[in-house]
């Protein structure tokens, strides 16, 4: 007895139990995670590169640096989520009037991992990542404005990622959705850690969603260069500035719906339970005013990115560009009014319904202008069928079709026949990788090159590109057909053969996404092996219109050495028509710039470890954990010392050599940017 | 520190002082007043309802510094529209949980 005490104060619930067994997959990915972790650390270690990475990058405040971070974050955790969902279509492949390759209870925890991983910690640090990496440099910018944020900010997101990862070892996860309904979710029907490690895990994402929309929009407020008025920012910087206002607004309502849960689990409170008052309609009333905003948090910055590319890539400007902003903050404001659209069926009275649906429908609209907007950007230029090119054209075909398939579900009596069918897994797929991913994988391509200071290798990324578009087809498209039939969402096993033939073709979809990922994997080696012959220091690779194309690749920690001067739009553009590109300041003058601080990994790590306690009941720990959050934020709000200064001559020297550099290389045509000429500079081409 | 800057200073820490109390004062009396049962059900939501609102502008003012004065245009619209999101939201809330009770009786 005093022993088992001794135990639970100690360990909390955790015990040897906790290693997974009950299914071999499990048993084989939770191995995968502790032999992939340990690898990391004895290459690392063998490297002796914890003094680089612990100085260079955990504890980097620059915001490019805070992106790249971001980004391989959401890659490993794409990976991750995306062979779940090979996993998931291969068993329900195989469970036609048997089990399946995986027992019941692993399957359900699969799809909430992979709904949880998709949203939280795959698409939102990939977009987070790319509007770190870029928008400061688009607006002229030589950082955010709260820089040890932004550091916080990943150290949250990656806390959660870890938690997410742990789970696969310790334990199991929620077996209630990424939406988290309760009652299921509620101690009376999941009386295990898994419904906790979902919570903490989203608490911390959405704590750093939160803080990085303010940090994002502040910036983009008050950072801007001269002349850069808002009519003048480059698109992908007005969907930030959208999106982060979204994040500050919906981000709130998840924290609070998933905290009042957590006091119903650990407090004994009825908000959302079966009796005593609760009402779980309630939360999930509150889920959708998070969940639907959320979806436009996730398509605007794909929107932004294509508004880029699709401008680059034709060699044109980007069509009209004020109907493209204003569609953007309609949208942005419309996604408040529709959230009811995710539970037609609560019982409420038809003339609700019927207003939400229009709502809904509504939002069709700016959607329909932009698609057009950026069909007459193509019409008439000269395009260049490059990755995020054909990505881009991917997603016009592929995204209008799922947007269709939106309005057709905003129509309540439609919805009521397909709602919690397969019919819906496969409208917001077809949005969500058409748009959303599509959009990443396009911008990642787009940018890459500015970040590392070589290009991507495209024969792969064609490759990647093609299987992405083919796969999803197969994949998804039965999945419409499916739905109609009467096939459920989150179906274990069935015993219609009518299911048969569309969830076989719906395998090999999958497994060509799995070659699509193979794909990226590939590329990113190959190009690595080949960085020399894809370098393009110079830094405008594209024939780029925007500012982040205006300084060297990768760009200097400071960004600009002068802070830039701009009188419209495509303000690069018109600088190298002007003459005035790669032209050396009169004169240069010291940088001032934030310092390293240890306060993200710090709360990375203690945040982690207070989610990992509390879904242990370990106490003593999460005690530990939150008084270091909140230890660490005081003891850095005493540092004075918080700048350091790059000395005039420094600068000077860094940029002479680049433009010695630049001066000296011979431009190269864009329809030429392919071949292994291309150094990153462009010839001023006649527009 | 010039004499200018160390008023300002010490007028400032008196504003996060007064907030400070406030704010705690605000969240004490419903926690209280639950605790204690000072008031019938109904009495109680109320007042916690009134106690959280006067807590919103106590933030506004003291730890936000955000007023009505005419050089704060710009946080007066930030305001405006996070006051149109919110009605969007609460009042959203209220009106379609409020419905499906309705419907439900
Ligand atoms: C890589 C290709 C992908 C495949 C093959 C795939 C496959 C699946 C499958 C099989 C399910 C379960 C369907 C069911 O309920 O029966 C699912 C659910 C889901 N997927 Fe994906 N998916 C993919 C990518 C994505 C992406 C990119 C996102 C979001 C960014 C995403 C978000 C979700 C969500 C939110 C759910 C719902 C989970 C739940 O039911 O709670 N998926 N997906
Ligand atoms: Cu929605």
């Amino acid at each position: 007895m005093l022993s088992q005490n001794i135990r639970f104060a100690v360990f909390g619930n955790l015990s040897f139990s906790a290693l997974p067994f009950y299914s071999v997959i499990a048993t084989i990915a939770a191995s995968m995670v502790v032999l992939g972790a340990i690898a990391c650390i004895v290459v690392i270690t063998r490297a002796k590169a914890w003094t680089y990475l612990w100085k260079e990058w955990f504890t980097s405040v620059d915001h490019k640096r805070v992106g790249i971070m971001y980004v391989i974050v959401a890659l490993i955790m794409l990976l991750r989520a995306a062979i779940e969902a090979i996993l998931m279509r291969v068993h329900q492949a195989t469970a036609f009037q048997q089990q399946g390759i995986l027992p019941p209870e692993h399957f359900a925890q699969l799809f909430t991992t992979h709904g949880t991983i998709m949203i939280f910690f795959m698409a939102m640090p990939f977009l987070i990542g790319l509007f770190n990496l870029i928008m400061p440099l688009q607006i002229g910018a030589r950082d955010v404005s709260f820089p040890v944020m932004n550091s916080v900010s990943l150290g949250m997101t990656i806390g959660g990622s870890v938690l997410m990862m742990i789970s696969l070892v310790l334990g199991k996860f929620s077996t209630g959705g990424w939406s988290g309904y309760p009652p299921y979710t509620e101690l009376a029907f999941s009386n295990d850690m898994g419904v906790d490690y979902w919570i903490w895990a989203l608490t911390l994402s959405s704590l750093s969603t939160t803080m990085t929309g303010i940090n994002f929009a502040a910036t983009i407020y008050k950072k801007r260069c001269e002349g850069m008025t808002l009519m003048a920012m480059p698109l992908f910087t007005w969907t930030c500035l959208c999106t982060s206002i979204l994040m500050i607004f919906a981000m709130p309502a998840i924290t609070l719906a998933t905290a009042l849960l957590a006091l119903d689990r650990y407090a004994d409170m009825h908000f959302f339970t079966n009796g005593m008052g609760g009402n779980m309609m309630n939360y999930i009333n509150m889920f959708w005013l998070f969940g639907h905003p959320e979806v436009y948090i996730l398509v605007l910055p794909a929107f932004g990115v294509f508004s880029e590319t699709i401008a680059t890539f034709s060699g044109k400007t980007l069509y009209g560009y004020t109907s493209l902003i204003y569609a953007t903050m309609v949208i942005a404001v419309l996604s408040f009014t529709v959230w009811l659209h995710h539970f037609f069926t609560m019982g409420q009275d038809a003339n609700v319904n019927a207003i939400f649906g229009i709502a809904t429908m509504l939002i069709g609209i700016p959607t329909g202008v932009k698609i057009y907007d950026w069909l007459l950007t193509m019409f008439r230029g000269e395009i260049r069928l490059t990755v995020p090119m054909l990505y881009a054209i991917g997603f016009m075909i592929l995204f209008t079709i799922g947007g269709c398939a939106g309005i057709v579900l905003a129509n309540p009596g439609v919805d009521y026949q397909v709602h919690n069918t397969l019919f819906l897994v496969a409208h917001f797929h077809n949005v969500i990788i058409p748009g959303t991913l599509f959009g990443m994988l396009s911008g990642y391509h787009y940018w890459f090159p500015k970040a590392f200071g070589f290009r991507l290798s495209e024969t792969w990324g064609r490759r990647a590109c093609l299987c992405w578009i083919a796969g999803f087809v197969l994949a998804f498209f039965p999945l419409y057909a499916l739905g109609l039939l009467g096939m459920p969402r989150r179906t274990a096993e069935y015993f219609d053969p009518a299911y048969r033939p569309w969830t076989l073709i719906a395998a090999v979809g999958a497994l060509i996404i799995a070659a699509a990922l193979a794909c990226l994997v590939i590329q990113l080696v190959v190009s690595i092996r080949d960085r020399a012959q894809q370098a393009v220091p110079i830094g405008d690779p594209w024939d780029g219109r925007t500012l982040e194309w205006s300084i060297a690749a990768p760009p200097p920690e400071y960004n600009f050495a002068v802070l830039p001067t701009v009188h419209g739009r495509d303000a690069f553009l018109d600088a190298k028509h002007d003459g005035s590109a790669y032209r050396a300041p009169e004169h240069y003058e010291d940088i001032v710039l934030p310092k390293n601080a240890a306060i993200g990994p710090v709360i990375c790590v203690a945040g982690g470890a207070a989610g990992f306690a509390l879904t242990w009941h370990i106490w003593w720990l999460a005690i530990v954990g939150v008084a270091t959050m909140f230890a660490a934020l005081i003891v850095r709000s005493f540092n004075r010392d918080t700048e350091r200064v790059i000395p005039a001559a420094e600068v000077r020297e860094t940029e002479e050599a680049w433009l010695r550099l630049a001066h000296s290389l011979p431009p190269r045509d864009r329809n030429a940017e392919l071949s292994i000429e291309n150094e990153g500079l462009a010839t001023v081409a006649a527009e | 520190m010039s004499a200018q800057d160390a008023k300002e200073r010490a007028h400032d820490a008196r504003v996060y002082q007064v907030g400070l109390v406030l704010a705690l004062v605000l969240s004490a009396v419903p926690f209280g007043a639950v605790a204690l049962g000072l008031l019938p059900a109904s009495g109680l939501l109320w007042m916690i309802a009134i106690c959280a609102i006067v807590q919103i502008l106590v933030h506004f003012r003291c730890f936000l510094h955000i007023d009505l004065s005419s050089n704060h245009r710009h946080d007066l619209q930030l305001i405006l529209f996070s006051v149109c999101i919110v009605i969007l939201m609460a009042g959203g809330t209220l009106w379609v949980i409020g419905n499906q009770r309705a419907m439900m009786m």
